[in-house]
C-alpha cells in the first residue's frame, strides 16, 4: 500500500464577479497515492480546470483560495510562503494544459522553453540543459530532437507540441502531473499516442498522475481512480473498474448512459435534462436535484454529504443514507 | 466592475448605436462632469461679450503686467492679472475660447464630411477609387501632421482660410479609413442585403442603411481628433503662423507672454491652462462616449 | 527573405516620396505672385542682378513641371540652393550645422520616452484598476492633453526660473568647449571623456527632451498597458507560472516579450508626434535646432531652407514607419517563419 502523496481536503474556491461570489471549487476533497493515477471527471465548468490551479495556488484573480488544505507529502501547500511554492511547481508538481499552441509561449524558441524550467529549478543549465532537452524530446518520442529544439510551437504539429509540454511538465522528475484534459485537442489517433505516452512514465518513473478529462474513455482506460464531480462538488469517487461496472449517484449513471458502447447497439443513448447550475446561488439542497430522475423531497432541502459505500468507493447522495430505499428501488438503470 | 480590462487602440465597428448609450453615458461620472464642462466652455465661448469684463483688446496702461487677484499687487477688477501692453487676462482668454472652439468644430466638420464622403464610396464600391485614394492616404500619411501645415502656412501667412486649409488637410485620413472599413463590413451584413433585395437604391442604401449605422465610432473619432485640432491650432498660433495677430487665440497670448514668464508668469501660462483644460474635457468626454458605445461594456 | 521584404517595401515608398517632394515644391507657389519678390523682401538691399540670377536658378519663366524636374533633380543630391536669411549660404551647409542639434534633442526624448512609459504601462498592467494604474491612465491622459509649448514653458518657469535646477536654453554651459566628433554633444563628451561636459550636455537636454517626449510616453504608456493585459490573460503565461518561475520572469520575459510586439507599430506612430512638437519645442527653448531654423526660415519667407527641412521630416517620418515594419518582423516569429505544417 503505497503512501499517500496528496491529500486535499474539503478545499474551496471563490471568484468574485459582478454578479455576486461563485464558487467553482466548493468543498472538494481527493486523495492520490504515489504513482497512483486518479481521474477527475466532470461537464465542461464543474470546475474540474479550477480544482487544478487551486492545487498549485495558480488561481488567477478575482478567484481566491477561500478554505480547506492541500497536503502534499504531509505538507500544507495554502500554508507554504510564495517562494516555497515556486520551488514545488514545476519541481515537484509539473503541470500539463489543454491547448499547447496557446500554452507554450510563442515568440520564444522550444528548446528554450524546456532549458529554462531546468535552469530555474537547478536541474542543469548551459550545454547539460541542453543535452537533458534533447534526452528528453527523444524519451517524447519525437524524432530529431536535436534539430526540433530550434523551432517555434507554431512550426510544430499539434501531437508534437503536446509532447513538448508533457517533456517541459516532467523535466526535473515531478512526484506528481497535473494534466488538465491533455488530449481533448487532439484527434483520435493523437489522443492514444499521448496516453501511451503518459503510462510509459508513469511506469518507468513511478508517476502519480490527476488527470482532468471529461472523456470516459480515457478513463476507464488509464486510470486506477475516478472521481465524479458536479457543479463545484465531487458526487462519487472509486476505483475505476469498479465505478465504471456499478455507477452509484445518477449523475454518474446518466454519463455512463451518454457514452455509447461497444458490441452493445441496443443501448439507448440518453442525455442529461437540464444544464449545470448557476453557483452563485445554488439551491439549498442536492445540486444535481433539478436533473435527477430519481430526487424526492429531502434532495431539495438538504444537501447530501460524501460518505463511503463499499470498499474505497463514496458517493455523495441519499438514496444511499437510506438503506431501505436501496432495498425498494432495486437495479439503477 | 464597469471599466473594461483591456483598453482597445481601435475602434471596433459597431453598427447602430447600441441601445441605454445615453444611461450608460450619464452613469459615468468622469464623463458626464467633461462633458459639462465642455458644454461649460461652449457657453462661454457663445457669450463672450457678456461675460467678459473688458473689452479683449484695450490696452489699460495702468494696468500692465497686473497680477492675478490672489497674488499681491493683484486687483480684482482684472481677476486673472493684464499682459505686457495692459489687456485684460480674463477677457482674452474668455475671447480665446471662441476661436479654438470655432476652429475645432469646422476643421472636424470639414474632415469628417471629407472623410465619410471619400470612405463611404471607397468602401462601398471599391475599384479605381478605392485603390486612388488609398494611394493618396499613404502618402498624406507620410506627412508629420505639424509640419505639413508648416509648410502651407509658411507660404500664405497668418489666414485663417489657409489655417483650416491646412488643419483639415491631412485629418480627412482617419475619418476616411474608418468610413470606409465600417463600410466594406456593412456591405457584406444582412441588414444591406436585405436592402438590395427589396430594390433598394444605391444612395438609399448608402443614407439610411450604412451611414446611421456606422455613425457611432464617426463620432467618437470625431471627439477625439478634436482634441488634436484644437493643439495643433494652438501650436500653430504660437509659432506665429496660425490665427492672425488681431484675434484673441491662446497659442497667440502664450507666444505673447513668452518674454515676461521671469516676472509676470501668469501671462504665459493661463491661455495654456485654458487650452488643457478644454482639450482634457473633450478627451475625456470622447472616452466615456467611445466606452458607451462599446459593446463589451454591456453587462 | 529580410532583402525582399526590405526592397518592396522601398518600392512602396518612392510614390510616397513623390507625393511630399510635390507638396513640398509647391509651398513656393501657394501665394499669389512672385515668391522672388516674397523671399528677398525680407532680406534687405539685394541688386537686381541677383534678383534676375535668382529667377534664372529658379526656372521661374518655364512651365511648372519643369521646375519641379529641376528641383527634384536638385533636391536628390542635396542641393536646395542658396539660403538668404543666412546671406546666401548653401541651405545644404546651414542645415548641415543644426542637424546634430536635433538629431540628439530627438534621440534623447525617444529613449526617455520609452525609459519612462514601458515600466509604468507594465506595472499599472499588473494590477488592473489599482491605484498605480489609475494614476498612470491619468497620467497618460493628462500627457495627450497637454499643449507642448505650454508644458515646455511650465517647466521651464518650475525647473529653470523658480528652482534653478536646469538650465532653459541652449546645450552647453557658456565656456564649455567640446572637440565635436559627430556633433552631439553628450557623445561627443563621452568619447572625450569629459564628465563635465557631458552632465553640462545632459542637464541642457532635459527639459527640451522631458516636453517632447511627453505626448509619446502617454500614447506608449496605454498601449503597453493594453498589450500586457491582454497577453497576461494568455495561457502561456499561466503555464510559465506553473513551471515554477519567479514572478519578475514571468511579467518580463514572457509576458511583455509579446506585449511589445503589437506596441511597436504605436510606438513608431508616436515617434511622428515627437517630430511633430520638435519643432514648437525648439523655438520654446530656444534650442539651436533645425525646428527652430524652420520657424525663422518662415518669418523670414526663406523659402527654399523651410522646403529642405520639410523633405528631412518627412524622410525622417517615412523610415521611421520602415523600421516599426522591421522591427515588427524581427519581434514575431511567426510572420517571420510562417507555419510550414508538419
Amino acid at each position: 500500500m503505497s503512501q499517500l502523496l496528496l491529500q486535499v481536503l474539503n478545499l474551496q474556491t471563490r471568484l468574485l464577479t459582478h454578479r455576486g461570489a461563485l464558487c467553482p471549487v466548493d468543498g472538494v476533497s481527493l486523495a492520490i497515492r504515489r504513482g497512483e493515477t486518479v481521474a477527475l471527471v466532470g461537464e465542461s465548468g464543474c470546475g474540474k480546470s479550477m480544482t487544478a490551479l487551486s492545487l498549485v495556488r495558480l488561481v488567477p484573480r478575482p478567484g481566491r483560495i477561500v478554505s480547506g488544505q492541500v497536503l502534499f507529502d504531509g505538507e500544507d501547500l495554502l500554508l507554504k510562503p510564495d517562494a516555497e511554492m515556486r520551488r514545488i511547481r514545476g519541481r515537484r508538481i509539473g503541470m500539463v494544459f489543454q491547448d499547447p499552441l496557446s500554452t507554450l509561449n510563442p515568440t520564444l524558441r522550444v528548446g528554450h522553453q524546456i532549458e529554462e524550467s531546468l535552469r530555474v529549478h537547478g536541474v542543469a543549465r548551459g550545454p547539460a540543459a541542453r543535452q537533458r532537452s534533447v534526452e528528453l524530446l527523444e524519451a517524447m518520442g519525437i524524432p530529431s530532437a536535436r534539430e526540433r529544439l530550434q523551432s517555434y510551437p507554431h512550426e510544430l504539429s499539434g501531437g508534437m507540441r503536446q509532447r513538448v509540454m508533457i517533456a517541459i511538465a516532467v523535466s526535473c522528475e515531478p512526484d506528481l502531473l497535473i494534466a488538465d484534459e491533455p488530449t481533448t485537442a487532439l484527434d483520435v489517433t493523437l489522443q492514444a499516442q499521448i496516453m501511451d505516452l503518459l503510462a510509459r512514465l508513469k511506469a518507468e518513473r513511478g508517476l502519480a498522475i490527476l488527470l482532468i478529462t471529461h472523456d470516459l474513455g480515457v478513463v476507464s482506460q488509464f486510470s486506477d481512480c475516478v472521481a465524479v464531480m458536479y457543479a463545484g462538488q465531487i458526487v462519487e469517487q472509486g476505483p475505476t473498474a469498479d465505478l465504471l461496472q456499478n455507477p452509484r449517484h445518477p449523475y454518474t449513471q446518466g454519463l455512463l448512459r451518454c457514452v455509447p458502447r461497444l458490441g452493445r447497439p441496443d443501448l439507448e443513448i440518453l442525455p442529461i435534462e437540464g444544464s449545470v447550475p448557476d453557483t452563485v446561488s445554488p439551491p439549498p439542497g442536492c445540486r444535481f436535484a433539478p436533473r435527477c430522475p430519481e430526487a424526492w423531497n429531502r434532495c431539495w432541502t438538504e444537501m447530501p454529504a460524501l460518505r463511503p459505500h463499499g470498499e474505497g468507493r463514496t458517493v455523495r447522495c441519499h438514496l444511499y443514507a437510506e438503506p431501505q430505499l436501496l432495498a425498494g428501488e432495486g437495479g439503477m438503470e | 466592475m464597469a471599466s473594461p480590462w483591456v483598453e482597445d487602440a481601435t475602434l471596433e465597428p459597431t453598427p447602430g448605436t447600441p441601445p441605454g448609450t445615453l444611461k450608460l453615458l450619464l452613469k459615468n461620472r468622469v464623463a458626464l462632469a467633461s462633458g459639462l464642462v465642455l458644454l461649460g466652455f461652449v457657453i462661454v465661448a457663445l457669450f463672450a461679450p457678456l461675460l467678459a469684463p473688458h473689452d479683449p483688446g484695450k490696452q489699460h496702461p495702468e494696468a500692465i503686467r497686473a497680477s492675478p487677484f490672489w497674488l499681491p499687487g493683484g486687483d480684482i477688477r482684472f481677476p486673472l492679472g493684464a499682459d505686457s501692453l495692459g489687456r485684460d487676462l480674463l477677457s482674452r482668454t474668455i475671447y480665446g475660447a471662441r476661436v479654438s472652439i470655432l476652429l475645432g468644430v469646422v476643421v472636424v466638420l470639414l474632415t469628417l464630411v471629407m472623410g465619410t464622403g471619400l470612405g463611404m464610396p471607397a468602401g462601398y464600391f471599391g475599384g479605381w477609387l478605392d485603390t486612388v485614394l488609398s494611394r493618396a492616404v499613404d502618402i498624406l500619411l507620410a506627412f508629420p501632421f505639424l509640419i505639413f501645415a508648416l509648410a502651407i502656412m509658411a507660404s500664405t501667412g497668418p489666414n485663417l482660410v489657409a489655417l483650416v486649409s491646412a488643419l483639415a488637410f491631412k485629418g480627412w485620413v482617419d475619418f476616411y479609413r474608418v468610413a470606409r472599413a465600417d463600410t466594406l463590413a456593412a456591405r457584406e451584413s444582412s441588414y444591406v442585403t436585405a436592402a438590395r433585395g427589396i430594390g433598394a437604391s444605391t444612395p438609399y442604401i448608402l443614407f439610411r442603411e450604412i451611414l446611421p449605422n456606422i455613425a457611432p465610432p464617426l463620432i467618437v473619432l470625431a471627439t477625439l481628433r478634436m482634441a488634436v485640432i484644437i493643439i495643433a491650432e494652438a501650436s500653430l498660433s504660437f509659432l506665429g503662423i496660425g490665427v492672425p495677430p488681431g484675434i484673441p487665440a491662446w497659442g497667440t497670448m502664450v507666444a505673447d507672454g513668452r518674454g515676461d514668464i521671469a516676472g509676470a508668469w501668469w501671462t504665459a501660462t493661463i491661455p495654456g491652462l485654458a487650452v488643457l483644460g478644454l482639450v482634457l474635457a473633450v478627451n475625456l468626454f470622447g472616452e466615456g462616449l467611445r466606452d458607451a458605445l462599446d459593446p463589451r461594456m454591456r453587462r | 527573405m529580410w532583402m525582399r521584404f526590405i526592397g518592396q517595401r522601398l518600392l512602396q515608398l518612392i510614390p510616397v516620396l513623390a507625393g511630399v517632394s510635390m507638396i513640398v515644391f509647391l509651398t513656393m507657389h501657394l501665394t499669389p505672385g512672385d515668391p522672388i519678390e516674397h523671399m528677398l523682401g525680407q532680406a534687405g538691399r539685394i541688386t537686381q542682378r541677383q534678383i534676375d540670377e535668382l529667377r534664372a536658378h529658379y526656372a521661374l519663366d518655364r512651365p511648372m513641371l519643369v521646375q519641379y524636374g529641376l528641383f527634384l533633380k536638385r533636391a536628390l543630391v542635396g542641393d536646395f540652393g542658396p539660403s538668404y536669411s543666412h546671406l546666401g549660404r548653401p541651405v545644404r551647409e546651414v542645415v548641415a550645422e543644426r542637424l546634430p542639434a536635433t538629431l540628439e534633442l530627438t534621440l534623447f526624448s525617444f529613449a526617455l520616452a520609452l525609459a519612462l512609459s514601458v515600466p509604468v504601462g507594465v506595472l499599472a498592467s499588473v494590477r488592473p484598476q489599482g491605484l498605480f494604474d489609475r494614476l498612470a491612465t491619468a497620467g497618460a491622459l493628462l500627457g495627450i492633453s497637454m499643449p507642448g509649448f505650454w508644458l515646455g514653458l511650465v517647466l521651464m518657469i518650475l525647473f529653470g526660473l523658480r528652482l534653478h535646477w536646469l538650465p532653459i536654453s541652449g546645450r552647453l554651459d557658456l565656456g564649455l568647449v567640446l572637440p565635436s566628433a559627430t556633433g552631439l554633444n553628450s557623445l561627443d563628451a563621452l568619447i572625450a571623456g569629459d564628465g563635465a561636459a557631458l552632465w553640462s550636455a545632459l542637464r541642457h537636454l532635459l527639459l527640451p527632451g522631458l516636453t517632447m517626449a511627453a505626448p509619446m510616453a502617454a500614447m506608449v504608456v496605454r498601449m503597453v498597458r493594453s498589450s500586457m493585459i491582454g497577453v497576461l490573460s494568455q495561457d502561456y503565461v499561466q503555464f510559465a507560472r506553473a513551471k515554477g518561475l519567479p514572478e519578475r520572469a514571468v511579467i518580463c520575459k514572457h509576458a511583455l516579450g509579446n506585449a511589445l510586439i503589437p506596441a511597436v507599430n504605436v510606438v513608431a506612430l508616436q515617434a511622428g508626434l515627437l517630430l511633430s512638437g520638435n519643432m514648437v519645442i525648439e523655438v520654446v527653448f530656444q534650442y539651436p535646432g533645425i525646428g527652430k531654423l524652420a520657424v525663422d526660415a518662415i518669418s523670414s519667407a526663406d523659402y527654399p531652407l523651410v522646403q529642405a527641412i520639410v523633405l528631412i521630416y518627412a524622410l525622417s517620418y517615412v523610415l521611421l514607419n520602415l523600421g516599426a515594419d522591421v522591427l515588427h518582423m524581427v519581434l514575431d516569429p511567426r510572420i517571420r517563419r510562417p507555419q510550414e505544417g508538419r
